[in-house]
């Protein structure tokens, strides 16, 4: 893609019948776009498709996916974009106006990656709404034109024999359940074309392939996007410090993302020092989202924290403002009450300092987002970490709610939208209900994204609306960070804790895909 | 056997163990994959903890002979296996880390028993004993089925870890080469128990049974009652039974359950005829029927493998390797064969110190140089042995059968 700001676009041109690289109406992006257009337009497409986005994300949240009211809230809120005509095809448009609707599509597509293939965060949300994006519109073509998609993109599966259809459908109903699945058409797949259906058991394994229902297909098409998507993002992320000659465009690909998905709650470095040792005990309890306030009692219970629980809490304290000194303390403290200082240091030390980025891959690792921790690495036995709302027993929830002091009727709204699906919901709920923000009738008003996002929002309204020493740091921070960018000095890329894992794509599953239904 | 095996004992047995009892030569064929590619053994990393802890990841070898020598040499307490990396991991210092990448990895399980803390009452922790053992029994019945049955793998490695747990080395080529998102796949498909301390019902069935927990039902059921009931007698108490009316979702149901169980019942197998008549009612009678497999569910509960996923997940997650020796146990990681795991005993298994004792009575031979030596098949690892080579041949012989294919493939041209 290349950037210019002199040449007017010069977009479509020919009557040609069929553009060869806009078969279809929807498409997986696969090849960059070619054309020149001008820095004005660059912006206005990224613009505009975020906010197509951002409507994917919030109405996600609230409304349960590929139902009627989802489908009309999205419906409503793309017409109010300038992709009205291109996501959402109400009248015939002539072919001109078709293609160029595509062109549109697949550049504004691209912008975004480069806005948003920065950081682990911003993948994953840009990922997400993305492909929430596509099963929408995937779901609004007639089946002739799912069909022609599919083959389109060379998935080409063909349907299984009778003799075995029958066979398998006999091993799929089992004795108890005589179910519909007499009549339906199977294909047969390598299980590992089909991983999000075998995942979820979704899909009757044998022999190493999977026989996938005609209307599963679209999950494979979703998988093959998303994989293909996440690879992609990894991929520009390692280039986009090449791309620094044009000095405009960076800051402005820094801003887009930022004006969606707020910070990333690395440590600044002006907040160091701000909490201590001291401190955390008191803080947990005012202003803790439960899920670390659960790793914390568990911590001052058991005087030790498994691995999973050092990761999440160990990161949110260093992105409160816990130095390394203080949290070294803090750890030490607790776990010596159960082991000699020995042990500690040899087995305990080095992990706090891996947080840190003191030790390993040396990185400076960011406090894991409400996403990361709903999804990945759910607790096993003996675990602390995790999202309360998603991972704990319902009944078991209801008793930490109580205990917090929140009413009947207050633990009632937060448990039905935990039990909608909606853990961020409910978590927000309960920051409403225990710092006496709105009432238990009231919608629930605030987004919670992120733990430490949980904290400041706290500490904010405990502190009072005075500048308090930390958020002037914070927004001068972020001055900087924008000023420094504008110059041309090296782009931030940050990375995340992967758990050790070097893989190269973001691994999403078709639940995270789900969530928030 | 005799086990006399000394924990503080174990930096002098190890030597010898490394010098006279280690396969190196089954071991290394197992690795080297037929030389295809033919840096499979040397990218493929190692990592060594010596004495006192000292932990040393990306270590390489270049050949047998090389890790021979280097394992003589440091005589590791543990080797724990791991990826075969784009490059030799002993370069790993000098590559830039975006290039230094993890490439294959036999799929792996780890089953442990502390994961099943929770439903055994015989022991807790590190130990097993034969009540437990059951676990270990039914986890390899129902993965080594699914593996080969639903995803069409071959070449199943099952070891035993030498103190409370199992390992799964799926070997097959479409195994190693799955990337992250197909290894959690396989593992999230072969995950039923979910959810910490705070989740008393752990399994969640959906209204219509898959095929693969139809497999692992009928396999549980084979060892349940005698296990429920003579291993573990798992409603023998309130203390225990309240754990298993926990397990279910209705409330009515629970209370009269609970006295049921102090009126009615009088041990474990008549508590248990009592839950199953009281779901087989609620089935007939109630129209709000939520959940038609209470009953499989509390089984898959007590009884089904419980994986530590992210040893499955990640390509780079190190396992320790077959043939360490546990330095608290002393015994040997052997193999063990599917087939024959009702017969599996993990107190037969030999240690290192019964081994050497077995080896000084073993007749010597001399080796094609004349050099004479005693042939460590003979003693009690011998078996564990044979298991290890007819998995190696397999793996040979699925190797030739490609390679006929290729030829064939070539020929038609
Ligand atoms: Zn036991």
């Amino acid at each position: 893609m290349e950037f210019g700001t002199k040449s007017r676009k010069k977009l479509i041109t020919t009557n040609k019948v069929k553009d060869y690289r806009y078969p279809h109406h929807l498409q997986l992006y696969t090849d960059p776009p070619t054309e020149t257009i001008s820095l004005q337009e660059f912006e206005e497409l990224a613009v505009e498709r975020l906010k197509v986005l951002k409507a994917v994300e919030t109405i996600g949240i609230t409304h349960q996916k590929g139902t009627e009211k989802y489908n009309q809230l999205l419906e409503k809120e793309i017409t109010a974009t300038k992709f009205k005509e291109c996501f959402i095809r109400k009248r015939n448009l002539s072919l001109e106006e078709e293609i160029e609707n595509r062109k549109r599509d697949h550049m504004s597509h691209f912008i975004l990656r480069l806005a948003y293939c920065r950081s682990e965060d911003l993948r994953r949300w840009f990922l997400l709404q993305e492909l929430d994006l596509f099963r929408y519109r995937f779901q609004l073509e007639s089946s002739q034109s799912r069909v022609e998609f599919l083959a389109s993109n060379n998935l080409k599966y063909k349907p299984v024999e009778k003799d075995e259809q029958e066979e398998v459908t006999r091993e799929m109903d089992g004795l108890d359940h005589l179910t519909n699945s007499t009549n339906k058409e199977f294909y047969k797949v390598p299980f590992t074309e089909a991983l999000d259906l075998v995942r979820n058991r979704k899909v009757f394994l044998r022999d190493g392939y999977a026989y996938v229902p005609q209307e599963d297909l679209v999950s494979i098409l979703l998988s093959l996007f998303r994989t293909q998507l996440s690879h992609a993002l990894v991929v520009t992320s390692r280039a986009l410090p090449n791309m620094e000659e044009d000095g405009r465009l960076l800051p402005m690909l820094c801003g887009l993302s930022k004006r969606y998905l707020g910070q990333d709650y690395g440590v600044k470095k002006q907040n160091v020092g701000v909490v201590t040792a001291e401190m955390i005990e008191l803080l947990s309890k005012k202003s803790f989202p439960l899920c670390m306030q659960n790793i914390h009692a568990s911590f001052r219970q058991t005087h030790h924290l498994r691995h999973g629980s050092r990761l999440q809490y160990g990161l949110f304290l260093k992105g409160i403002g816990l130095s390394l000194e203080e949290a070294m303390k803090f750890f030490k403290a607790e776990f010596t009450k159960s082991m000699d200082i020995d042990t500690f240091d040899k087995k305990y030390s080095y992990n706090i300092r891996y947080n840190y980025g003191k030790e390993g891959k040396k990185t400076d690792y960011t406090p894991y987002g409400c996403m990361k921790i709903i999804m990945n690495n759910p607790p096993a036995m003996g675990d602390a970490h995790g999202c309360p709302f998603k991972h704990f027993e319902a009944e078991f929830l209801r008793q930490r709610l109580s205990s917090l002091g929140v009413s009947k009727d207050g633990v009632d709204v937060v448990m039905k939208y935990t039990k909608g699906g909606h853990y961020q919901v409910a978590c927000a709920k309960l920051f409403e209900l225990t710092h006496g923000i709105n009432d238990t009738n009231s919608e629930v008003e605030m987004v919670i994204q992120h733990p430490n996002q949980y904290f400041e929002n706290s500490q904010k309204l405990l502190n009072g609306p005075v500048k308090t020493a930390k958020t002037v740091k914070i927004v001068s921070s972020q001055q900087n960070s924008q000023a420094s960018v504008a110059n041309g000095s090296q782009v931030d890329v940050k990375t995340e804790v992967m758990d050790d894992e070097m893989g190269d794509d973001l691994d999403l599953n078709d639940e995270e895909l789900n969530m928030m239904t | 056997m005799p086990d006399d095996y000394n924990p503080e004992a174990l930096p002098d047995l190890l030597p010898l163990y490394y010098k006279r009892l280690f396969p190196y030569g089954p071991y290394f064929k197992w690795l080297n994959y037929g030389g295809v590619p033919k840096h499979y053994f040397s990218h493929r990393e190692f990592s060594f903890t010596l004495k006192d802890d000292v932990y040393i990841r990306y270590l390489s070898f270049t050949d047998q002979q090389d890790f021979e020598k280097e394992l003589q040499k440091k005589c590791p307490h543990k080797i724990d296996l791991g990826a075969v990396y784009s490059h030799r991991p002993k370069d790993q210092k000098t590559i830039k880390s975006t290039a230094f990448l993890a490439q294959e990895k036999e799929l792996v399980f780890d089953i442990d028993m502390t994961d099943y803390d929770d439903v055994r009452f015989c022991c807790s922790g590190a130990d097993i004993c034969r009540n437990c053992w059951p676990l270990m029994i039914m986890a390899v019945k129902i993965l080594d089925r699914a593996l080969r049955e639903d995803f069409g793998f071959q070449h199943i490695l099952w070891v035993y870890s030498g103190r409370r747990g199992i390992h799964c080395w799926v070997c097959d080529e479409t195994a190693r080469t799955l990337t992250a998102q197909g290894r959690s796949a396989i593992a999230e498909y072969l995950t039923l128990v979910k959810g910490g301390e705070t989740v008393s019902r752990k399994v969640i069935l959906p209204d219509k049974l898959h095929p693969s927990i139809r497999h692992a039902v009928d396999i549980i059921s084979k060892y349940f009652l005698e296990y429920i009931v003579k291993k573990q007698d798992l409603l023998g108490d309130e203390e225990k039974w309240k754990k298993v009316i926990a397990m279910i979702p209705y409330d009515q149901l629970k209370s009269v359950l609970a006295e049921d169980f102090v009126t009615v019942g009088t041990n474990t197998s008549t508590r248990w005829a009592i839950i199953k008549q009281r779901l087989q009612n609620a089935k007939e009678k109630l129209d709000l029927y939520k959940y038609p497999y209470v009953k499989e569910e509390i089984m898959l509960q007590l009884c089904y493998p419980r994986l530590d996923i992210n040893v499955s997940k990640g390509l780079n997650h190190l396992l320790k390797s077959p043939f360490c020796i546990h330095p608290k146990t002393g015994r040997v990681c052997v193999p063990m064969d599917p087939e024959k795991i009702d017969d599996f005993d993990p107190e037969q298994v030999p240690t290192v110190s019964g081994l050497l004792e077995e080896l000084d009575k073993v007749d010597l031979v001399e080796d094609d140089q004349g050099k004479k030596f005693r042939d460590y098949k003979k003693t009690s690892l011998g078996r564990y042995l044979d298991i290890f080579d007819s998995f190696l041949k397999g793996l040979e012989s699925s190797r030739k059968g490609k390679l006929i294919e290729q030829s064939d493939m070539k020929m038609e041209f």
